[in-house]
């Protein structure tokens, strides 16, 4: 005799169940504890999933609005808080573009390789809490380590090893270091060993490779259409890098490849990092052989660039200069400017408005993991409460960025 | 950037553009507010500019040009990955002085580009823009509570928010005993008299219920 339930649908044989609420986050240790998920399950199943950010903001647009231009470099470094550098450097050039301004060669090299490293850092930090999320703590470790190399580097540089300000429109805060190559030279070979050994541990991972492997999927036309840019856009297939695409400072004069994944899930997200991890290696080897070891840094911008020290101490004229920089701000001329770099997770903009005055009328930032934050909902409504985990992690949220 | 992208609006929309210019490189076209959905249809689905990417979308205040209803600019950016090019779009809504806005309304593009969902909620959050037609307007980084709207150049910096008032046993189901043991004070060691000029909120009351269980 044949059993009763072979007629039925697989369906019907599912106990009917209430649906059940539950608040993961923003305490949650994975949610970096800023981002609250509300989610509605059936079973194990997402059939409802809210999003909810803000834990984090501060006010960052409003308070730029306060200060002077140059004041908004501080704030900026606590935007994206793993790769202070980059928006750093985003902003300078913000506010160049409004000003007509061109850094001499040097400081665009310098930029660069600061930048790179600072790229580094940002993925080391999230291929390496991803994983830790995951149950792997040592690769995380191996990764830590790593990133602390790069953050002695930058340390070196800047004096500071997150928090850095160390962008000044029309330049930086001071030249490189008479060993900055050597220490370059010296830590990035480590960097990429450490890197392959905690990539060693975990692609051969079993359990951590089924948690990856298609999950959090999306499809490049999907990923465009909600505004993702960065790893996670390329990872899905489109090779929009806006250091390829509409390159700044002298990404057009070095050789280096955009890493693309075929899936868009959360494997995929996590090898394009790890690839370009190497590709900013690379970067960073042609920047060092062609930054010159003298020359200007700063560009001849008298009405933006603060005077030299020397100078202020022993002439009447930069002492004027230096205080009305200080007290009243850069004059930047009026009007509005769009500037776009790539970030850590993207395209990380500045929408600057200004009129006329030493205070900025409006600075907007558009930042890169905003949007893609925004696109979290979709990928784990239908998923496993499990998924969420690897797939918020693979998104690479940062709080201070998204949140304002 | 591409002037073509503007020429081309130019010649479809006619009067609905009212002003360019490209300034930076960034192109840029003033639109009427009432053209702004058939403008960005128009963008996203025409095979010369096929903008499929929005970049940005975003508000600045400019309280002096109230009285003409353009207090509010909302700002777009688009770009196209294919084509590589990129546009600026502006319109201007809303009057009103301080913080009363009047008619800062905007059609949504949510249902052209799905990632302008909370850029819009965004906008809405910290300048008090509306958008027709958007699929949960609700605050995203401020709490539902909040009074007023942050980056309106009339929203002072140093304001202090009314204190979020208890919610009461009949919206909590709770009883009263089992909720936050704070009493008016808001477990605050000093009295905060930051609120006396909000006295006349019914929100900064705080838990009328409490004193009356006790």
């Amino acid at each position: 005799m044949e059993p009763l339930d072979l007629e039925l649908e697989e369906g019907e044989l599912e106990l009917p169940s209430e649906p059940m609420h539950l608040n993961m986050g923003p305490a949650h240790p994975a949610m970096h504890g800023t981002v609250r998920c509300v989610l509605e399950l059936s079973g194990e199943t997402i059939v409802k999933a809210d999003v909810q950010i803000g834990y984090l903001h501060r006010g960052f647009e409003k308070m730029c609005e306060r200060g002077t231009w140059a004041q908004v470099f501080p704030y900026a470094d606590r935007l994206n808080y793993v790769s202070p550098m980059l928006n750093n450097v985003g902003y300078a050039l913000a506010v160049e573009k409004l000003c007509g301004i061109e850094v001499p060669e040097r400081c665009q090299w310098y930029r660069m390789a600061l930048g790179e490293l600072a790229r580094i850092s940002d993925h080391l930090t999230c291929t390496g809490a991803m994983a830790m999320e995951l149950g792997a703590f040592t690769p995380f470790l191996w990764f830590v380590k790593a990133r602390d190399m790069i953050w002695d580097i930058l340390e070196e540089e800047t004096g500071a090893r997150l928090t850095h300000s160390f962008g000044r429109i029309g330049g930086m805060a001071a030249p490189p270091t008479a060993a900055f190559k050597e220490l370059c030279k010296g830590s990035l070979p480590q960097v990429l060993h450490l890197m392959e050994e905690g990539e060693a541990m975990l692609l051969k991972n079993r359990i951590f490779l089924d948690r990856l492997e298609g999950v959090g999927t999306i499809s490049g036309a999907d990923a465009v259409a909600l505004s993702w840019t960065g790893p996670c856009l390329r990872a899905s297939g489109i090779p929009y890098d806006v250091r390829r695409v509409y390159p700044y400072l002298k990404y057009d004069e070095v050789d280096f490849d955009v890493p693309v994944g075929k899936n868009g899930d959360n494997l995929d997200r996590f090898l394009v990092r790890l690839q370009e991890l190497r590709q900013s290696m690379r970067i960073i080897a042609q920047v060092l052989d062609r930054m010159a070891d003298d020359g200007p840094v700063n560009a001849y911008a008298p009405g933006v660039m603060l005077p030299e020290k020397h100078d202020v101490y022993t002439t009447i004229e930069a002492t004027i200069q230096h205080f009305k920089l200080v007290m009243e701000g850069a004059k930047v001329p009026k009007g509005e400017v769009y500037s776009y770099t790539e970030g850590g997770n993207g395209e990380l903009g500045f929408y600057l408005v200004s009129d006329g005055s030493g205070t900025p009328y409006r600075v907007r930032i558009r930042p890169p993991c905003y949007p893609i934050t925004g696109g979290l909902q979709k990928l784990i409504t239908g998923a496993m409460l499990s998924d969420i985990i690897p797939t918020f992690g693979s998104l690479n949220m940062i709080g201070g960025e998204c949140d304002h | 950037m591409s002037k073509a992208a503007l020429e081309k609006l130019q010649a479809t929309f006619g009067d609905a553009i009212l002003e360019t210019h490209s300034d930076c490189g960034d192109d840029t076209a003033l639109v009427k507010a009432e053209s702004w959905k058939p403008i960005c249809e128009f963008l996203r689905k025409d095979p010369q500019l096929d903008f499929d990417y929005l970049v940005d979308l975003c508000g600045v205040d400019y309280p002096e040009r109230a009285a003409q209803k353009q207090r509010i600019e909302v700002v777009l950016h688009l770009c196209s990955i294919g084509k590589r090019h990129r546009l600026r779009l502006k319109a201007r809504v809303g009057s009103g002085e301080d913080e009363e806005l009047e008619g800062a309304e905007i059609d949504s593009v949510t249902s052209i580009w799905p990632g302008a969902n909370w850029f819009e909620r965004e906008t809405y959050d910290m300048l008090g823009v509306t958008f027709r037609g958007h699929p949960d307007m609700r605050r995203i980084l401020m709490y539902p509570e909040f009074v007023g709207h942050p980056l309106l150049k009339t929203y002072p910096a140093q304001r202090t928010q009314p204190l979020v008032a208890y919610r009461t046993e009949e919206e909590a189901g709770v009883p009263l005993e089992k909720q936050a043991p704070f009493g008016d004070d808001e477990g605050l060691a000093f009295p905060r008299n930051d609120h006396d000029r909000d006295a006349e909120d019914p929100r900064t009351k705080l838990n009328p219920h409490k004193t009356e269980a006790i």
